[in-house]
């Protein structure tokens, strides 16, 4: 369902322009798991972006479900964002306006798929029945990050993105939610392709990538 | 180490160019508004002390008959035979065609030669320049050029202008004076010019009736109703002054809230808290001086511009003379530069106090900033409450129009304070109607922008409350102006004789040609103690069907007619608490009150006494001027007519029509100079909300960047990012409309009355509130546009780094 091809980025520096990617292949099937590990600033990050119509590659194909992701526009990126994939950051993913239930449910209304049952059994899987009424700003980061994959997961997006979600939770609260991550989204069938520097975290995954200086290294 | 602390501080600006732009043009442009007042006042009060002192007045001793009215010229000649220094003046309003001025007559001979009116005619040394003309028939009328082009060839004496000499006021000999104002023989009141000599009587002992006044620095009538005038200006000034200060309170705090993390690292470096806040003082200063003295600059040619406005209003309204051109003292300067700095220090006294408080370590638990929000809209709400009970209590108990500012003060505040919680609600209030999940964040991340852009949309009310507040008292006044006008010019022609002969032809000829011909004759008189006219009226259906009573007593015209009755005019009814059916002491004894008349553009007390016994009162009046009712459509060709016959100027015979456009003409001049502090107010607001969206756009990003990775386009958010300054601007122009319309009627009702003696009714003008509606709307969208591109435009990977990095 996901196909990458020879896929290329450039970053503007001092002295024209830097590649980060320098072509990628990768394919992903439906309800697969990938870990994709590297150094801080092998292009991780750079990859899942583009692979979630967040930025645009300078080379290369990306097609998902059949749709060449390279070839759309602003807003078929921005249906792309709202329908088929769900993405999750290391942090700062909340709606700093909306509190719990509404941003657990955002996306998912947004995608029309809004599933009242499902949301309300998300939230209690990921225990946040009791903080439904918070704003973000009044919760930890662990709970932030549950909500976040709460959102994500409300909306069931075919594929999801995972940017080191759990990379500023300390080790245990981390695999903990990680764990529930991984439950939940082997649940609604999605595919899976996360960032991690955890070992641990990469070997409970179906496959694993290791990224160094924008190649993929086996 | 100092220096380090130093660049620290200050590298914050570089960063946020845009908040060091609002703080410097919030700073500049409250420091121009105030200070270009400023300037204009002090040109004024300068001019009127120059023209006051003239002949001294202001610091010689008068002496003036003791019941009010003027003297026969005899009581002069006595008092000077009896030893007394004192020189004879005599002053009465001259009309000629569209001018009146102010005509004071002296007798050059009895004057102190320094004490003389300077200029041409009057030599530079004491007592030798005098010029034969002036003191010969024909005479001479010395006034400024201005005038004197205006009076050219209007009056049967020569005028010259004179070098240095006031517009709007002309110098005769005193005898010629007596003439021209058909007062022969009489004088208004004597100069003691010196101490007199040894052995001279006391006042009491040879005129009882006269008594002297010390010097009063100021002619009383015209420094209180300038004194008004000028309060008015410096209301504004002071309004717009406040409107500056909300900007830059919110440049501060936001400058201060964002540096929070640099001072807890500097305290944390080993700064003491007493060197950061001299750093923050220090620094605070100097950006204060820099904008203070671009405010000056901008406010100095502020009141360039608007000088000759005031001037012609202050001329027209009240015959005060200024000077055209503006002249700056150091003491403006240093004046402007302290508002500047104290300013400033107001609106940083808050963040200061915070920074003080400051604890070395970040608090655990961020403030969540619903609660924080709801906090400062209970604290705000509170001081409105406190502020709205003041402005109830001034305006029950207050008096004064000191009393009547500081009611406008606290009733403004109170609703700026206001602000934040109506835009709450309101916002509340439509998020039930939000249809999809968009429009649902839509209100939310409205409502969570309310705290950062409250300070701006605060100024934004306050700008268009004074709009609506001041347009409302404008087009009330003008309204009921005209009405008034119309009833109060009920006959078709006016028309002047030269003299007498030649009226009781113009009579002759006149009476099978019109309707009615109805004298219009006039003596100049002190009235409760202030200088003042009472006015002849003919017994005719022209003044029982149209003259604007206010108040009067039943078969008011016939006792009017019968001459025991008089009626006065509103600002000597409101100046004296006289109503219909007390008693008045006039010359020629007391009358009754039978009514009461409306009279603006006149702030002199009044009375109109039947004809009958106006001719026996006043016998040596001449009867000059005429009303004459005749067919509309006939006026034109016995306006023309009469001319020919008498050999009249333009002026001599004027229709209705032209009284009326000359009197509006006037009045119109009189709000230009607040209608151009009213555009600039707004202006400022709206560059108020223009630099605070800018500021808070780099804010922005953390809370648009998460609907953005969710699926909405840039352009959206950017739509949105539009339509949110449109939506809060237009609550806030719906806030407006009560506040303005408080303050029309704290300036009707109150300012109004205690300034002009006058009390207007309030007319509303809708159409005048959508034209405005719909300009703040597009101020709004203006500002917001820009604010709005840059979203739209924002690299993708800006947004992406929200995610990345620490903030
Ligand atoms: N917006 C950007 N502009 C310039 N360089 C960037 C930008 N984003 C990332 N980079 C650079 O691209 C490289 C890869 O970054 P990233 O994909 O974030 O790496 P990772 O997620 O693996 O740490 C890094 O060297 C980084 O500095
Ligand atoms: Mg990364």
């Amino acid at each position: 369902m996901l196909d990458v091809r020879d896929l290329r980025k450039f970053y503007p520096g001092e002295a024209g322009p830097v590649p980060v990617l320098r072509g990628i292949d990768l394919s992903l099937g439906p309800g697969e798991t990938l870990a994709l590990t590297g150094e801080s600033g092998s292009g991780k990050s750079t990859l899942l972006h583009l692979i979630g119509g967040l930025d645009h590659p300078d080379g290369g194909s990306i097609e998902l479900d059949g749709i060449d992701v390279t070839a759309l526009d602003d807003a078929g990126r921005a249906a792309l964002r709202r329908r088929t994939v769900g993405v999750i950051f290391q942090q700062f993913n909340l709606i700093p306006s909306l509190d719990v239930a509404r941003n657990i449910a955002f996306q998912a209304k947004l995608a029309g798929q809004h599933d009242a049952d499902w949301t309300t059994e998300l939230a209690a899987r990921l225990g946040l029945s009791d903080h439904l009424h918070k704003y973000p700003e009044q919760l930890s980061g662990g709970q932030q990050q549950r909500v976040a994959i709460g959102r994500t997961l409300a909306a069931r997006p075919r594929l999801v993105l995972a940017d080191e979600p759990t990379g500023n939770l300390d080790e245990e609260t981390g695999a903990a939610v990680l764990g529930l991550m991984l439950r939940l989204v082997e649940e609604t069938g999605a595919a899976l392709l996360t960032v991690t520097h955890s070992d641990r975290l990469a070997a409970r995954m179906g496959r694993r990538l290791h990224l160094r200086h924008g190649r993929i290294a086996r | 180490m100092i220096g380090a602390a130093l660049g620290a501080l200050l590298s914050h600006w570089t960063r946020r160019p845009f908040q060091l732009l609002t703080l410097v043009i919030g700073l500049a442009t409250a420091t121009a508004l105030w200070s270009g007042v400023q300037a204009i006042n002090a040109q004024a009060r300068q001019s009127y002390a120059d023209a006051a002192n003239r002949l001294g007045e202001a610091d010689l001793p008068v002496i003036e008959a003791r019941g009010g009215g003027d003297l026969a010229q005899a009581r002069f000649i006595a008092l000077r035979r009896a030893g007394w220094q004192v020189a004879p003046i005599i002053e009465g309003q001259l009309a000629s065609g569209d001018t009146a001025i102010l005509l004071i007559g002296i007798d050059p001979l009895s004057m102190p030669p320094g004490r003389l009116p300077g200029g041409a005619g009057f030599g530079a040394e004491p007592g030798a320049g005098l010029d034969a003309d002036f003191l010969a028939p024909p005479g001479v009328l010395l006034t400024g050029p201005e005038t004197a082009s205006q009076l050219e060839g209007a009056l049967p004496v020569p005028v010259r202008a004179a070098e240095g000499m006031a517009e709007g006021r002309a110098y005769a000999d005193i005898g010629i004076a007596q003439r021209l104002l058909n007062r022969p023989g009489r004088i208004d009141r004597m100069l003691v010019t010196g101490p007199g000599s040894l052995g001279a009587p006391s006042l009491e002992r040879i005129a009882p009736d006269l008594a002297q006044r010390r010097p009063s620095g100021e002619d009383d009538a015209l420094g209180r109703l300038t004194d008004s005038f000028h309060l008015n200006l410096t209301a504004f000034g002071l309004l717009a002054f406040a409107v500056g200060l909300f900007i830059v309170r919110g440049a501060i705090g936001l400058a201060f809230e964002q540096r929070r993390p640099v001072f807890r690292t500097l305290r944390a470096l080993g700064v003491s808290r007493n060197a950061l806040l001299g750093l923050l003082a220090a620094e605070l200063a100097a950006l204060a001086l820099v904008s203070g003295a671009a405010g000056m600059g901008l406010g100095y040619l502020l009141a360039g511009l608007l000088l000759p406005d005031v001037a012609a209003t202050l001329r027209g309204l009240y015959g005060a003379q200024v000077e055209g051109a503006l002249s700056i003292r150091p003491a403006w300067w240093l004046a402007g530069l302290a508002i500047a700095l104290a300013g400033t220090a107001l609106a940083a006294a808050g963040s200061f106090w915070q920074v003080a408080r400051l604890p070395l370590l970040a608090p655990a638990q961020p403030r969540a900033w619903a609660l924080a929000s709801r906090k400062l809209l209970r604290g705000q709400q509170l001081a409105a409450l406190a502020l709205a009970a003041a402005a109830i209590a001034l305006a029950l108990w207050g008096s004064g129009l000191i009393a009547g500012f500081a009611l406008l003060g606290a009733a403004l505040l109170a609703a700026a304070l206001l602000l934040p919680s109506i835009l709450q609600g309101a916002l509340a209030l439509g998020a039930r109607t939000a249809r999809g999940v968009v429009q649902d964040w839509f209100w939310a991340d409205t409502r969570q922008q309310v705290p950062g852009l409250s300070l701006a949309l605060m100024a934004l009310l306050l700008a268009l409350s004074a709009n609506i507040g001041v347009g409302t008292m404008v087009s009330s006044f003008r309204l009921t102006f005209t009405g008034w006008l119309d009833q109060r010019l009920a006959a078709e022609l006016y028309v002047t004789a030269p003299d007498a002969e030649t009226a009781a032809r113009m009579r002759e000829y006149l009476a099978p040609r019109t309707g009615a011909i109805l004298p219009i004759v006039q003596a100049e008189a002190r009235i409760d103690g202030q200088p003042g006219a009472i006015y002849g009226v003919a017994d005719h259906a022209t003044y029982r069907r149209n003259w604007p009573l206010l108040g009067s007593v039943p078969g008011v015209w016939d006792r009017i007619a019968a001459g025991g009755s008089v009626l006065i005019n509103e600002q000597l009814s409101r100046r004296a608490g006289l109503v219909p059916g007390d008693k008045i002491d006039l010359p020629g004894g007391r009358f009754n009150i039978a009514g009461i008349y409306s009279d603006y553009g006149n702030p002199a007390p009044q009375v109109m006494m039947g004809l009958t016994r106006f001719e026996s009162e006043f016998p040596e009046v001449p009867q000059l001027r005429f009303a004459l009712r005749v067919p509309p459509e006939a006026a034109a060709d016995l306006a023309r007519a009469l001319r020919a016959q008498f050999g009249l100027g333009d002026d001599a015979v004027v229709d209705q029509a032209a009284v009326k456009a000359l009197s509006l003409a006037i009045f119109e001049r009189t709000f230009t100079v607040t209608a151009a502090l009213n555009v600039l107010t707004l202006s400022v607001a709206g560059l108020a909300i223009l630099t605070s969206l800018l500021t808070l756009g780099t804010m922005r990003l953390p809370q648009l960047a998460p609907v953005w990775s969710l699926g909405l386009t840039r352009a959206r958010l950017a739509r949105l990012e539009l339509t949110r300054a449109i939506l809060l601007a237009a609550i806030t122009f719906l806030a407006a409309v009560p506040t303005g319309l408080l303050l029309a009627w704290v300036l009707l009702s109150i300012i109004n009355v205690e300034a002009f003696g006058w009390r207007l009714p309030m007319h509303v003008f809708p159409g005048d509130w959508l034209r405005l509606g719909v300009l703040s709307l597009l101020a709004a969208a203006l500002a917001s546009l820009w604010p709005s591109i840059r979203i739209a435009r924002t690299p993708p990977s800006d947004l992406l780094k929200v995610f990345a990095n620490e903030r």
